[in-house]
């Protein structure tokens, strides 16, 4: 798939799942999407590696826009990425938005065939500041 | 470094981050999300189960291997934190470090955890205790001298304001409590100072 692909990373699982079903209501599987949340223990908490395998899961060639919760899920999505390495990490960038707006907006500017810049660009403006 | 010594560090990490999980835990129930002890006992823990495997590297590969495991297993962001010290330190150290050696690459390493973190210290962070152990070994300070300087400077952190991380959300209510990061870096700065000391 050509667009933009969308990772939804909250220490809730349950916020995660939620929010990638908001998601899917407005852009059906005009978007890749993957979501992750919870520790890996059982937990609350996120996971490098889970963000990871989010990351392949959505991945596509226009690149990747990975939407957080609080300050470990931008801080390991952060560590995710750079484990995931260059090339591919160029094309992947952690928003600074609201999760659920944010993915909403930004899914639904990325199955109108947006790049990755205009993704983002329409996530950030969510944001005050 | 011979792989035993390297193995010894390990196991005196992760004894040290075991057998203070509850206050660690309870440090970050009064200003955090109170996981700080339970995931840095799962990293270490995981850490040590690999300890023999990651001791037979040469000492730069056997830290990043360390550090990677800490990012994959803490579950918080504390995973990346340490992990990036860890990584950092493994990154800048030459095989056989002398005590110049290793205060360059722990300065560059404190550099990696801050652009991390997008912290400074100052802030009620990790970086308060990783800052003046530092300077302590720059200045040639004893193993048990840098130990002590690390355990001052987690509680110098106690009046401060928290301006990173969770506990920033509390504002002015986080001044009175010791940071739970700074705390297990000051454990962990003991543990490894004494066991070096201890193979001296």
């Amino acid at each position: 798939m050509s667009n933009v692909g969308i990772v939804i990373v909250s220490h809730s699982p349950l916020v995660a799942e939620g929010t990638a079903d908001m998601v899917r209501q407005m852009v059906g599987d005009e978007v890749p999407l993957a979501w992750c949340g919870g520790n890996g223990h059982g937990g609350l908490g996120t996971s490098v590696e889970a963000i990871m395998g989010a990351i392949e899961k959505a991945w596509s060639e226009a690149g990747v826009a990975i939407l957080v919760d609080l300050g470990g899920a931008e801080t390991n999505s952060e560590m995710a990425v750079e484990m995931i390495g260059e090339p591919r990490s160029h094309k992947i960038v952690v928003c600074n938005a609201p999760i659920v707006e944010g993915a909403v907006m930004a899914a639904t500017e990325a199955s109108g065939g947006a790049s990755l810049k205009e993704v983002v660009a329409t996530a950030h403006e969510l944001s005050p500041s | 470094m011979a792989a035993s010594d390297f193995s010894s560090l390990i196991a005196a990490a992760a004894d040290t981050i075991a057998a203070h999980a509850e206050e660690l835990t309870a440090l970050d129930q009064a200003i955090g999300d109170g996981d700080h002890g339970l995931n840095m006992k799962r990293g270490f823990e995981a850490v040590r189960a690999e300890a023999d495997a990651f001791a037979a590297k040469p000492l730069p590969d056997a830290l990043k291997a360390v550090g990677t495991k800490l990012v994959m297993t803490v579950g918080g962001a504390s995973g990346p934190l340490f992990g990036t010290l860890f990584m950092a330190l493994g990154k800048e150290l030459p095989a056989a470090p002398d005590r110049d050696g290793l205060t360059a690459a722990l300065g560059k390493a404190i550099e990696a955890v801050a652009a991390r973190g997008k912290s400074q210290p100052g802030q009620k962070t990790m970086l308060d205790v990783l800052q003046p152990v530092y300077e302590a070994l720059a200045q040639g300070r004893t193993g048990k001298e840098i130990a002590n300087a690390a355990d001052k400077a987690a509680d110098a952190t106690v009046p401060m304001k928290a301006l990173r991380g969770r506990a920033s959300f509390l504002g002015d209510r986080s001044i009175g409590h010791m940071d739970a990061g700074a705390r297990s870096t000051a454990l962990l700065v003991r543990a490894i100072a004494e066991a070096v000391e201890d193979h001296q």
